[in-house]
């Protein structure tokens, strides 16, 4: 009979107070495990969005909106680049490096969902979450041919329901309430979940996307009602801005996206950012230290749980110095009986890790497609994140600590007047 | 086998005062001995056999069980050596209530030598009648049964010396012989020295030697002639 059972029989004795404690140490673990894969999901959509090109190049002005703008569809465009500079890009004198340049232009929202102008090569050539290749669920891309023809992300097209032939009309602005064009556009395809912001926007032919404002303006004879940043200005032929370009650079040599980068950056015209550092910043500055106080917290709430056990065990000390003595008795060194306490302690934490771990997946698993459809991030019931390897040390350096003091009671039991004191 | 000289042990009580409990100038038990020691309550009975047992250590003296003196022994040495050579049979049975009779046969092969022999436990439950009980816990067992248990565990470690406090006197009358022969036959069987502390003439009756406590510890003693001039 090992020690492990000794002190597990124990526990058996005292079922109601040891269960109590483990269910008080696994919702500590379950606070940190939610923390944690939160952290993990908020890192992977914060990260995957810019993983499909190397540079985005937009207006100068402040590099995190930009990123926030053209990754994450948030926030207002900086401003609009010419499209001559675009053309630097892809003929010019940046071409012998650029693998591919895809333009986006913004400035319009379906149903709150950013709309998107863009060429097919977005679907086509460029790749999301490293090497992946966009899919369509249903439909195809659109045709560069075919102004008037766009395509869903996945959430977008859930959202709004819209199906492949349907149609649907672009409204000025980035917020609902603007103004609604008139031209339709149709639904020619739908794209697969990528997991990315791709998911939450509309895609249109970047030439549609031009012409409903060109011929409404004709309509109305009003050409300035354009805004800063809103890429839409010219006629399909007279193309002369764009919101930014999202930019693959060839591998070889390396380091060519940084020579790339400094010199659009010591240009007037326009900056080109690196979106992973961006990204990576962002993140730091704004989630990183806001997941290390939740941590923090969790991690408190655990120590707390942990307290508990030592409460518990200590609290059962007193009725258990006759016991103590018997096992010394029957020949149980002073060592023997201490760690048969410590092994209580850390069986009750990682039963209350086990609790936890199984809580906060559970959880967050029955949370998953809220998750899904906010992040784009699928969480599976066991898909943990590797940081949580620490959390079994941890709750058993944990147990060890606070199970010390009562393990020294059971360790200084005075055998001889224990054994005397009736049970 | 048995051989304490000289041994003395003194509590404080809470006032400060030394209040002797022992002091024994010599008292010896052979191998394979079966002896009493009787006498009435709270003359050290029970404080004896913890000296003897090494739960509790004497003020000064010997305490030798076959010629290894416990009294010089570190204490985690004196563990082991009780664990393996001496069977204690407690007044209040002093079962471990979580485990089943068979695992508190078993802990006490644990905590000797760390390898329980599962068969040697079950020879000894069934030796004392109890194989059809072996997987009831303390609390499914009559007093009887209890004590019958504590026998065999005392016995599992192979003792060459087993130290037996009242380990009638909470039985029922109807399973008080049951348990004394039992204690005899197995003593016998595997040649084991008997230290049997009882109050009860009863009891002592059935032993070939018997031992006055009161004769042996000139703390008793002491305290009588006290009480007699006052």
């Amino acid at each position: 009979m090992s020690l492990w059972k000794v002190a597990w029989r124990s526990i058996q004795q005292r079922f109601l107070v040891s269960a109590l404690t483990v269910v008080s140490m696994g919702l500590g673990v379950a606070l940190v495990v939610a923390v944690l894969v939160v952290y993990g999901v908020v890192y992977q959509s914060f990260h995957r969005g810019g993983e499909g090109y190397d540079l985005i190049v937009g207006a100068k002005g402040g590099r995190e909106q930009l990123v926030l703008n053209t990754v994450f569809y948030l926030s207002q465009p900086v401003g609009n680049i010419p499209y001559d500079f675009f053309e630097e890009l892809t003929i010019g004198k940046f071409a012998s490096v650029v693998e591919t340049a895809v333009p986006v232009c913004m400035g319009h929202n379906y149903q709150g969902f950013r709309v998107v102008g863009t060429v097919p090569e977005m679907f086509g050539e460029l790749k999301y979450r490293g090497d992946k290749s966009y899919q369509f669920a249903q439909g195809e891309n659109f045709k560069v041919e075919n102004h008037f023809d766009g395509v869903l992300g996945a959430t977008a097209a859930a959202r709004t329901k819209l199906r492949v032939g349907e149609t649907f009309q672009a409204v000025h602005g980035s917020g609902i309430g603007g103004r609604t064009h008139k031209q339709d556009f149709t639904v020619v395809g739908i794209l697969a979940p990528t997991g990315t912001p791709v998911d939450r926007a509309v895609f249109v032919n970047m030439y549609g996307f031009h012409d409903i404002h060109h011929a409404e303006s004709l309509i109305s004879g009003d050409e300035s009602g354009h805004h800063e940043g809103d890429a839409h200005h010219e006629h399909s032929d007279q193309i002369k801005e764009i919101t930014a370009a999202l930019v693959c650079i060839q591998q070889y040599p390396p380091g060519q996206t940084d020579v790339v980068a400094r010199a659009i950056n010591r240009g007037k015209v326009a900056q080109a950012v690196v979106p992973a550092r961006v990204i990576a910043d962002l993140f730091e500055s704004v989630v990183g230290k806001l997941q290390w106080i939740l941590l923090g917290m969790a991690v408190l709430t655990t120590v707390v749980a942990g307290i508990g056990i030592m409460v518990s065990i200590y609290n059962s000390m007193s009725d258990r110095r006759h016991e103590i003595a018997v096992m010394r008795a029957l020949g149980a060194s002073r060592t023997t009986v201490m760690l048969v306490i410590m092994m209580e302690s850390i069986l009750l934490a990682l039963m209350g890790g086990a609790l936890g771990l199984l809580l906060g997946h559970g959880a967050i698993w029955a949370c998953s497609s809220l998750i899904a459809e906010w992040t784009g991030v699928a969480v599976g019931l066991l898909q943990f994140q590797r940081v949580e390897l620490i959390l079994i040390p941890g709750l058993i350096a944990l147990a060890a600590a606070v199970g010390y003091l009562p393990a020294l009671a059971a360790y200084r039991t005075d055998v001889s007047k224990s054994l005397i004191t009736t049970p | 086998m048995l051989f304490l000289k000289d041994l003395v042990k003194t509590f404080t009580q809470p006032d400060g005062s030394v209040l002797p409990v022992l002091d024994i100038p010599e008292f010896r038990v052979a191998a394979g001995e079966q002896m009493v020691l009787v006498g009435r309550s709270g003359c050290g009975k029970t404080t004896l056999l913890h000296v003897i047992a090494g739960i509790g250590r004497p003020d000064s003296g010997k305490v030798r069980i076959d010629d290894w003196d416990i009294t010089l022994m570190p204490e985690a040495e004196c563990d082991r050596f009780r664990a393996d050579r001496i069977g204690y049979v407690f007044q209040t049975f002093n079962l471990l209530a979580s485990f089943t009779a068979l695992e508190n046969v078993l802990l006490s092969m644990r905590f000797a030598h760390g390898r329980p022999d599962r068969d040697r436990a079950k020879h000894l439950l069934d030796r004392v009648g109890m194989s059809h009980r072996m997987t009831h816990r303390p609390a499914q067992l009559s007093v009887g049964e209890k004590q019958r248990v504590a026998v065999a565990r005392a016995l599992a470690n192979k003792p060459q010396l087993l130290l037996a406090d009242e380990p009638t006197a909470n039985v029922d009358a109807g399973h008080q012989q049951q348990i004394l022969d039992l204690i005899h036959e197995t003593c016998r069987e595997e040649n084991v020295a008997l230290v049997l502390v009882t109050h009860s003439d009863e009891v002592a009756k059935q032993f070939p030697r018997v031992d006055h406590l009161e004769e042996i510890n000139r703390s008793v003693v002491g305290y009588v002639q006290k009480d007699e001039s006052n």
